[in-house]
């Protein structure tokens, strides 16, 4: 596995706070990696390490393989939580300015700026000032901003707070095609059911710790408890019932009389799945099956609360 | 370094093009020359009131004293007596009655003359009679001593003691007041500059950090060069309002004195007596040789080192003061958080300004003096008050200056150092007021 960008036992304190401990991150190229965990974890802090805005009292970043120089910052692209714009300066000459400050010269700046107010179809905010703009309109500025000087690496800390449920999406198709032209993408977010769509990867850090990462479907399998969600049609509940709940580990059950239909969890280990449904199919019509595999959400829940019951 | 450049231009840019900022710009002069001719116009408006004295002379004395003037005319009543004359001056609204009785001799004339107004007279009336009565005894009073006019005048010659320097040059009195107030017109330059234009950073750090956009633009370049940007566009956009405000206003000025009619030197004369005998007894024509040895004094004066130390001090102690605003602005969230930390700045500019205009004034090279324009606060302040005596013997010495500079060259490393480090932590912490303990500590972040 190739990582862009590799963190080694970075730490940072401010005063007697301590903001990060020992933390190590790989980056894979191409790639989507969600960096999660609660306020204040230092989250942010790990970001402003990556952008070189602070720096580390020990530990290295490598950006590709090279230990973090100033002229790295041409090749990411940060877009912060707290985020903002010039208020009183026009959309365009801003833009413009704030590409040049990553490097791009001004007519390069200009033709790709057209290329993307085209693209997002804000094409006629050119003149207008942002405080004429509304806060999800910035937002696309910001954004635009942000992806302008093609970075190889791009972060993006909760890039959907004051975006609609639409711009939220066309924001979300923006990042998914930005990765498949090859960026990798940083996402530091509370929402977890972005991290769900988006996240190939995720690191999970809490009070300045890491406590968690890898890739998400192989965590996802790992916090598996092999529990299957089950509903079968029977006229009754009572019979049934009784004869699983002898051979199985059966739990949370549900009758519904008016559809004759039986709803329970039932606990299955490994090679154990096939016993239980040819049993099952004998006595009743089964109407669903699924495996219930943990969401980025109870993974994130259960181990921020282990850790915390732990410490 | 271009983007030092990208950020100088946005920041002056933004200066520039701002509303208040151009209306200030454009304002100020006409506001500065309207004062200018509002006084003016008062004053001749006030001038310009013409009075009328109506002069009941019973003696032999003060036939030709009286003469009229652009403010006050004299009338002569005859052949009336004092109370007819009182009523008449009622009557006709003149400005008040003059009574001189005949009592023979002129020490009694004026002894029991009378000047009756309906209110209490205006001090000016009042000084102008008084001079012609007493100049009339005056004169009395030396023919009665055998005294000529000129030999009274030379009795009047003020003695003035011979200064020189041990090189042997002349001195002139008061030249160092003068030499004061022309460096004390340069320190004040950079004072007021540092107050508006400090002020003017600080509130430009502030309203990145409330927009948030600062993050932003120091995930782009260092916080150092953004500070330092900022600093240099706005001081840049603040020369330019100067030099708007200088050009424009001395234009305005000339085209309004032209345009009114209004002689710019009235504005200080003071008008009172024409040349009568007093005024013809002062020694006018030294008056005027002392003037032409000020000039010259003036004209002496070692210009090319006080523009080039302007310079120099402008540029170090304005840099000075203006990385400390900006640190204050990194460290604060509003406008209103800021006072606690701007009275400590402006206290070393108002000490620089008041203690170094009275120390300099009375002695350009007394311990204060030397002591106030070494600190490197208000150095900048006060040696360009004492520099205008030249470098050397009966100047600065070289080696204070010399001095001076380096210590403020110190000064401005390690403050602007010190400012960063502020302004590097601050600009990133949002919603905390913090303590000068707060600041301390993020020195060591």
């Amino acid at each position: 596995m190739d990582s862009i960008l590799v963190a080694e036992s970075v730490s940072k304190q401010f005063g007697d706070h301590v903001a990060l401990n020992k933390v190590s991150l790989q980056i894979p190229q191409n790639s989507i990696y969600g960096l999660l965990g609660p306020n204040g974890a230092g989250k942010t802090t790990l970001l402003r390490i990556i952008n070189q805005i602070t720096y580390p009292d020990a530990g290295e970043v490598y950006f590709e393989g090279e230990a973090l120089k100033p002229h790295h910052i041409a090749l990411i692209g940060y877009l912060p939580e707290e985020r903002g714009l010039y208020k009183s300066m026009k959309v365009g000459e801003q833009a413009l300015y704030l590409a040049q400050l990553k490097g791009l010269d001004k007519a390069e700046a200009k033709k790709r700026l057209k290329y993307w107010f085209e693209k997002l179809e804000i094409g006629d905010w050119w003149n207008k000032k942002i405080q004429e703009l509304s806060k999800g309109m910035a937002q696309k500025i910001q954004f635009i901003v942000t992806v302008l000087h093609e970075p190889k690496l791009l972060i993006f800390d909760e890039p959907f707070s004051g975006f609609d449920p639409i711009n939220a999406n066309i924001i979300k198709d923006e990042i998914l095609e930005l990765k498949s032209q090859g960026t990798a993408i940083i996402f530091s977010t509370h929402r977890m059911e972005s991290v769900e769509e988006l996240c190939e990867y995720i690191a999970l850090i809490h009070n300045s710790e890491k406590i968690l990462d890898g890739k998400l479907s192989e965590i996802k399998k790992a916090y598996k408890n092999n529990l299957f969600k089950v509903g079968v049609e029977t006229p009754a509940e009572s019979p049934l019932l009784g004869e699983l709940k002898d051979k199985f580990e059966i739990s949370s059950t549900a009758y519904h009389p008016d559809e004759g239909l039986l709803d329970f969890s039932v606990k299955l280990q490994a090679g154990e799945a096939k016993g239980f449904l040819a049993f099952l199919s004998e006595k009743a019509d089964i109407a669903s099956f699924v495996e219930m595999v943990p969401t980025a959400n109870d993974i994130f829940i259960q181990t921020v609360q282990n850790r915390d019951i732990h410490e | 370094m271009s983007k030092l450049l990208l950020i100088i231009k946005r920041e002056y840019l933004a200066k520039v093009r701002n509303k208040s900022f151009v209306i200030m710009t454009f304002l100020s002069p006409i506001l500065m020359v309207g004062m200018i001719v509002l006084i003016a116009y008062l004053t001749k408006v006030n001038d310009s009131e013409k009075r009328i004295i109506a002069v009941l002379n019973e003696s032999d004395y003060f036939s030709t004293d009286f003469t009229t003037t652009e403010s006050t005319s004299f009338i002569y009543f005859k052949g009336l007596d004092l109370e007819s004359a009182k009523d008449s001056v009622l009557n006709t609204g003149y400005y008040g009655l003059l009574f001189i009785p005949d009592r023979g001799d002129l020490e009694i004339v004026a002894e029991d003359s009378y000047f009756y107004t309906k209110e209490a007279p205006a001090t000016t009336v009042l000084d102008r009679l008084e001079d012609i009565f007493q100049d009339r005894l005056r004169q009395r009073r030396l023919k009665d001593l055998g005294v000529s006019a000129a030999e009274y005048a030379q009795m009047r010659d003020k003695f003035e003691i011979n200064t020189a320097t041990f090189a042997g040059e002349q001195n002139l009195k008061g030249i160092n007041e003068i030499k004061a107030i022309i460096g004390g017109g340069f320190g004040y330059l950079i004072m007021m500059f540092i107050i508006i234009y400090g002020g003017f950073v600080m509130r430009s750090v502030i309203e990145e950090k409330t927009s948030r956009i600062i993050e932003v633009i120091i995930s782009s370049v260092k916080p150092f060069q953004l500070m330092l940007g900022k600093i240099i566009g706005t001081s840049l956009a603040g020369i330019t309002q100067f030099a708007i405000w200088i050009v424009s206003a001395s234009l305005l000025l000339m085209v309004v004195l032209l345009l009114f009619d209004i002689d710019p030197s009235g504005l200080s004369r003071n008008p009172g007596l024409s040349a009568n005998t007093v005024n013809a007894m002062t020694a006018v024509p030294s008056e005027m040789d002392t003037m032409q040895l000020y000039a010259a004094e003036i004209y002496q004066f070692p210009w090319a080192l006080l523009i080039f130390s302007f310079i120099l001090y402008f540029i170090l102690g304005y840099l000075i003061y203006s990385s400390i605003y900006a640190a204050i602005g990194a460290a604060v969230d509003n406008e209103t958080d800021t006072q606690q930390f701007i009275f400590p700045i402006i206290l070393p500019l108002m000490l620089a300004i008041y203690v170094g205009f009275f120390s300099v004034f009375s002695n350009p090279h007394g311990p204060i003096a030397v002591g106030f324009s070494l600190f490197p606060l208000t150095s900048p302040i006060v040696m360009l008050m004492r520099l205008p005596g030249g470098i050397g013997e009966g100047g600065v010495p070289l080696w204070q200056l010399l001095c001076s500079i380096a210590l403020l060259i110190i000064t401005f490393i390690g403050i602007v150092w010190l400012a960063a480090k502020i302004y590097r932590v601050g600009i990133l912490m949002y919603g905390k007021k913090p303590t000068y303990k707060e600041l301390f500590k993020w020195l060591r972040y």
